[in-house]
């Protein structure tokens, strides 16, 4: 397939679900509405940290209305995401870890009727030391958050090695040491979670909930309920809105099933906003020591980072989060040795996990920020040190990281271009300012979440006799257009048009099974299963066309629902008569594809996080004015370029990056996942300081400056029609472009986020204090670290292979003890 | 979601009909106009009336008239209000606070009336049920501590009306009707510093009109702050009123702050020191300095007491320069995001 060939693919389109989306007729899993269905509430801890010492419903299950009353002794199995953090029970029996895990359910006629009930059940509680801060679990050992984990309320501490990065410091003219802090967010999803569990008329067991992750979900159904999987369906609604927060599974799914078989009627159970906030999994709050030598020139002699993250209550992906604030550094410029620390401890607080971005713009915010100061004290101008140093394409990286293609050095100089960098920058009136910065992300993990060899992505097809097509795919449709992308993908090779396919997704009963919409994945793996099973449809048609018209099959043509001759393109036939012509001589048409990535080569322990297929590229400048007396930010324009390889439909894509430059605007300058500590001698209260989308402050559209997109289109032979992913990368420049641009403007460093009026102010007064200009964390904690893996990196003759690691355990091992050393993602 | 508890519903169809119900449930009954403060306090159990009084059929709460000055219905959604008052002139600061309330949909049924008695606001009151359990609750609400600060005697929750402080820079006064009697009052009287019984108004009675006298010569605007372009209560709000002689020299002057105490709060030093001066530099200077002297910002709500209390002056000084005849709309916009 070449350029010219593409009929649709590269072509702004109305996506596939727009009209359904836009009319309201979109069924979201909080408008399932069954006949008998009942509703339930979870009753959530009111203390942070506390043993339970007796647990009564027996006064809510007599209150009228109500039909069941759940307690942590209905569950005896606990789950979890990763198969190394199984440490979560769909209600707590013994041991509440934050303000908001729950302990008991209420099933009812009504909302209104369990939530008065909830009041009715009986908790009583041992309170429990509470850990506020990663410092104060670092300081205690006890009482543990968990029984699990490295030590301590240290979740999990790694170290890794790749060369002698105290040699590269030694060998450098300038060393540069700074310590950054990225505040913990939430996805803020419009939609909150929803779920409808219920029994099949045949007695099986239906989930439909708002999940960007259904295959998962079904695994742990499966198990927290101990059931057979092939007895369970679960059905992944379109989601409202999923940016990480809904690929966890959730104890309120579970709790509604348990409900559902044992009443042996539907019950649904819609969160508060609330109650999302406590569900979380959003950005971890990172603190970060970035050390970086550097040549003269602006070469990068080496990287020494360390981060410690606060994951809240329970392990959720933080094993994978942890790995990912040092993973994808060294996709973007060349560092030829690196040492990575990361540390995840366990605080009373609503478990973290994956946010768009995953871990990766906690560690970008850091390095992009270092970049612009070390760019000043070598006098090079920002954009120019970053292109002498990008990293090149068709490399392995230090830590083993295969680059193929990379558009990095294009998306420099667009935005460079396209803001006019270089008349501008250092050069606005005080007040006004520019920056810049970059980053990359993932095409998808390369490694599922449980080891295993199968396809990440399977799509079928149904082709039917009137030329209507239907694509099954397991891909879930949070908001991000993977419906309209699966129906491209196949039109395009079918020579159709999109609305002539109908498509199936997220089902686990009816479609194959596709990972889920996480990690940037969807249009990669998704996309290149649709193409191979499109093109195994063509081959079918294209045999049975060719017979009747008498040309040879490769000089047949697939477009305007029509096939036909090349050379004579009159001669032809309509697609559904293709079609016929098939199925007479091959029976009813059914079509597979599937995805599975190339295998990684790192082969360290650790090393499951950061290998992807390939990955995209960006870079942003940021134009910001700041009021010097009040420290007032407004950003006024944002100029971004990202290399996404191919943009199959425009329309999405452009709409992925407005997304992202809007959400990091949110993360740069104002979103906050706070909390409240009481006085101590008053109370043991720990509480989110406002689980409200009124008072937890996101962008609104008339916060939102002139975004001008830019996107870059190489072809990457590792993506369906060359495309790389758009939903996350993004994201990753705005936050340090915005602390970069504040810089230009006003001369001070915040090197935190969010960046408020008040953290100006601050570093204003330091400064005219003669203290030095910036606002930021001083002090970096001290940590226990394991003792470090040592890879040595490609051009040090390395393999792969740590030198300094325990055997790894075989694969059969892992297979059988379920919960494998290596960490995937 | 979160449901509302039950409640009996009464839709009295004129003032007087609305003032017996009132009466004959003192203790059980609130007012319901727009619903957007009420309902959603109601969700979360911060208030938890047996009985609500819609005023929505009352046609005599709807008018608008000008006379001599303004009579304004307080049943007149924001929208509606926003309306009547497009064409420029001495009310600009009514207009600038009303559009700025909330958002376009809460403003189309939110009333005047409503957001003049406001419930004061606070991080640890405005949560639902649940989250206020997990503190113990507090004084404003089924506990006995203030947390904002645990030693102080009375609640600190905020006035946080953006109406109220353009209504008081106006000079304006009010109409409260009880089954009894009507009373007139200067708007100013119906708040108090104390965040549960910010209100002077009887719970027997209705606020039924706003009047705001004829203000030749005079000069008004609003200034908000708050964090995002929309939606969001201010976290301090500067009202400044004007009247200028011929030579340009102040001849009367209002100024008042929101959202830094319980009650509006008048700035009467700052205004005081204008009088008789002409807006130069100095003078507004000087007057932002003494403006920032009354406001009292706690840490219960958007942005930290130290700078919200920092700013006061530069809001202050917005407001007088663009009384003055500043070009601010650059300047507006970049606090506003929007003209206004």
């Amino acid at each position: 397939m070449n350029d010219t060939k593409l009929h649709l693919i590269g072509k702004p389109r109305r996506r596939v679900d727009g009209r359904a989306k836009v009319t309201g007729q979109t069924k979201f899993a909080d408008d399932i509405m069954l006949p008998r269905m009942l509703h339930c509430k979870l009753l959530r801890s009111s203390v942070p940290h506390a043993r339970i010492v007796r647990i009564d419903a027996t006064r809510a299950l007599a209150h009228p209305g109500v039909h069941l009353a759940l307690t942590g002794k209905d569950f005896k199995v606990p789950y979890g995401i990763l198969p190394v953090s199984q440490d979560e029970y769909p209600l707590e029996p013994t041991h509440v870890r934050f303000v908001g895990d729950p302990v008991a359910a209420v099933i009812a006629r009504d909302e209104l009727t369990a939530f008065e009930a909830l009041d009715l059940i009986e908790v009583e509680y041992e309170p429990l030391r509470t850990f506020s801060t990663p410092e104060e679990s670092l300081e205690h050992e006890d009482p543990r958050i968990h029984e699990y984990g490295n030590q301590g309320n240290i979740h999990k501490a790694v170290s890794l090695g790749f060369g002698d990065v105290e040699k590269a410091f030694a060998g450098a003219d300038e060393v540069f040491e700074d310590t950054f802090f990225y505040q913990g967010n939430t996805h803020l999803a419009i939609e909150q979670h929803a779920a409808v569990a219920a029994k099949d008329p045949d007695g099986k067991l239906v989930l439909w909930s708002s999940t960007q992750v259904p295959h998962y979900v079904h695994r742990a159904l499966a198990r927290a309920l101990e059931m057979r999987a092939a007895h369970i369906r679960v059905v992944a609604m379109p989601n409202g809105g999923g940016f990480g927060g809904k690929c966890d599974p959730f104890n309120h799914e579970i709790v509604v099933c348990k409900a559902a078989l044992l009443l042996d009627r539907p019950v649904k159970i819609c969160l508060t906003r609330e109650e999302v906030f406590y569900c979380h999994r959003g950005r971890h709050p990172v603190l970060m020591r970035f050390k970086t030598g550097v040549k003269r020139d602006g070469t990068i002699t080496g990287v020494h980072l360390k981060t410690v993250l606060d994951g809240g209550a329970y392990g959720s992906y933080g094993v994978v989060s942890t790995f990912y604030t040092g993973a994808l550094q060294t996709l973007t410029y060349h560092i030829p040795t690196y040492k990575f620390e990361g540390c995840r401890v366990f605080t009373n607080k609503p478990p973290c996990g994956p946010k768009r971005g995953h871990g990766t713009p906690q560690g970008r915010f850091g390095q992009e920020v270092q970049l612009d100061k070390i760019a000043e004290k070598l006098a090079i101008d920002p954009a120019e040190l970053r292109l002498r140093i990008v990293e090149k394409p068709d490399t392995l990286t230090a830590n083993y990281l295969q680059v193929s293609t990379t558009g990095l050095a294009e998306c420099i100089r667009r935005v460079v271009a396209a803001s006019d960098w270089r008349n501008r920058f250092r050069k606005l009136p005080r007040g006004r300012g520019l920056g810049l910065a970059c980053s990359s992300y993932m095409s998808g993990a390369g490694l599922p979440i449980y080891y295993n060899e199968m396809p990440h992505s399977g799509v079928q097809l149904k082709l039917d006799r009137s030329g209507g097509v239907a694509a099954f795919c397991g891909a879930t449709e949070i908001g991000q257009g993977s419906d309209d992308v699966l129906v491209g993908c196949v039109a395009e090779i079918l020579g159709i048009d999109p609305m002539d396919i109908r498509s199936v997704t997220g089902d686990t009963d009816l479609t194959p099974v596709d990972l889920g919409s996480y990690s940037s994945r969807v249009t990669l793996m998704m996309g290149n299963a649709a193409i191979q099973a499109a093109e195994r449809a063509r081959e079918f048609l294209a045999e049975g066309v060719s017979r009747k018209l008498e040309v040879p099959k490769g000089r047949l043509v697939f477009a305007e629902r029509r096939v036909f001759d090349a050379e004579d393109p009159a001669k032809g036939v309509s697609f559904s008569e293709a079609v016929c012509l098939a199925e007479a001589i091959f029976g009813t048409l059914g079509t597979t594809g599937s995805y599975t990535p190339p295998k990684a080569v790192a082969r360290f322990k650790g090393s499951g996080a950061g290998p992807s297929p390939t990955y995209s590229y960006s870079a942003a400048v940021v134009e910001v004015e700041v009021n010097a007396s009040t420290g007032w930010i407004q950003v006024t324009r944002v100029w971004i370029a990202h290399d996404i390889g191919r943009a199959l439909n425009p329309t999405l894509a452009r709409g992925q990056v407005e997304g992202s430059v809007y959400m990091g605007l949110g993360e740069a300058l104002m979103e906050e996942q706070e909390f409240r500590r009481l006085p101590k001698r008053l109370s043991h209260a720990l509480v989110h300081k406002f689980p409200s989308i009124l008072e937890y402050k996101s962008p609104t559209a008339l916060d939102m400056p002139e975004v001008i997109t830019e996107l870059v289109e190489h072809p990457d032979p590792s993506g369906p029609f060359g495309a790389k992913e758009v939903g996350q990368g993004p994201l990753l420049p705005v936050m340090p472009a915005v602390a970069n641009a504040v810089y230009d403007a006003i001369g001070v460093r915040i090197d935190e986020v969010p960046i408020t009026p008040e953290k100006i102010i601050k570093a204003l007064e330091a400064k005219a204090a003669g203290k030095p200009a910036r606002y930021g964390p001083a002090h970096f904690p001290d940590v226990p670290w394991p003792e470090t893996l040592q890879v040595p990196p490609p051009w040090e003759g390395g393999d792969g292979k740590a030198i300094n690691a325990p055997p790894r355990p075989s694969k059969e091992l892992a297979r059988k003890s379920h919960a494998p050393e290596v960490v995937q993602s | 979601m979160m449901r509302l508890p039950y409640f009996r519903y009464l839709a009295p169809r004129t003032v007087r009909e609305a003032a017996e119900m009132l009466a004959a449930n003192p203790r059980d009954a609130m007012l319901v106009a727009g619903g957007t403060d009420v309902l959603p306090n109601m969700k979360r159990r911060q208030q938890v009336p047996g009985t609500l009084v819609g005023l929505r059929q009352v046609a005599e709460l709807k008018g608008i008239t000008n006379g001599d000055g303004l009579c304004i219905g307080a049943g007149l959604t924001l929208t509606e209000l926003v309306g009547y008052l497009k064409i420029p002139g001495p009310y600009a600061a009514l207009r600038q606070a009303a559009v700025q309330v909330a958002t376009p949909h809460l403003r189309n049924v939110g009333t005047l009336g409503g957001n003049l008695c406001l419930d004061t606001r606070c991080n640890y009151y405005d949560q639902n049920y649940e989250w206020r359990k997990a503190i113990d609750f507090c004084m404003k609400k089924d506990g006995k501590t203030c947390w904002v600060a645990t030693s102080s005697p009375k609640c600190l929750a905020v006035s946080s009306t953006d109406t109220a402080p353009a209504l008081l820079a106006l000079g304006a006064t009010i109409t409260l009707v009880s089954a009894e009697k009507t009373r007139a009052m200067a708007l100013a009287d119906l708040y108090r510093n104390d965040g549960i019984h910010y209100l002077t108004r009887q719970p027997t009675e209705v606020l039924t009109a706003i009047d705001v006298p004829r203000l030749d010569g005079w000069r008004s605007t609003y200034w908000k702050l708050r964090r995002r372009g929309s939606f969001d209560f201010p976290v301090l709000s500067v009202a400044a009123a004007l009247k200028l002689a011929p030579d340009g020299s102040v001849e009367a002057a209002r100024i008042v702050l929101g959202a830094v105490a319980s009650q509006p709060i008048e700035a009467s030093a700052a205004a005081a020191s204008l009088v008789g001066e002409r807006l130069t530099d100095e003078a507004i200077a000087r007057a932002g300095e003494l403006a920032a002297v009354p406001a009292r910002p706690m840490d219960n709500t958007d942005f930290t007491l130290a700078w919200r209390k920092h700013v006061t002056r530069d809001f202050v000084t917005y407001a007088l320069r663009e009384l003055r005849g500043d070009d601010m709309s650059k300047l507006r916009l970049s606090v506003a995001r929007q003209l206004v």
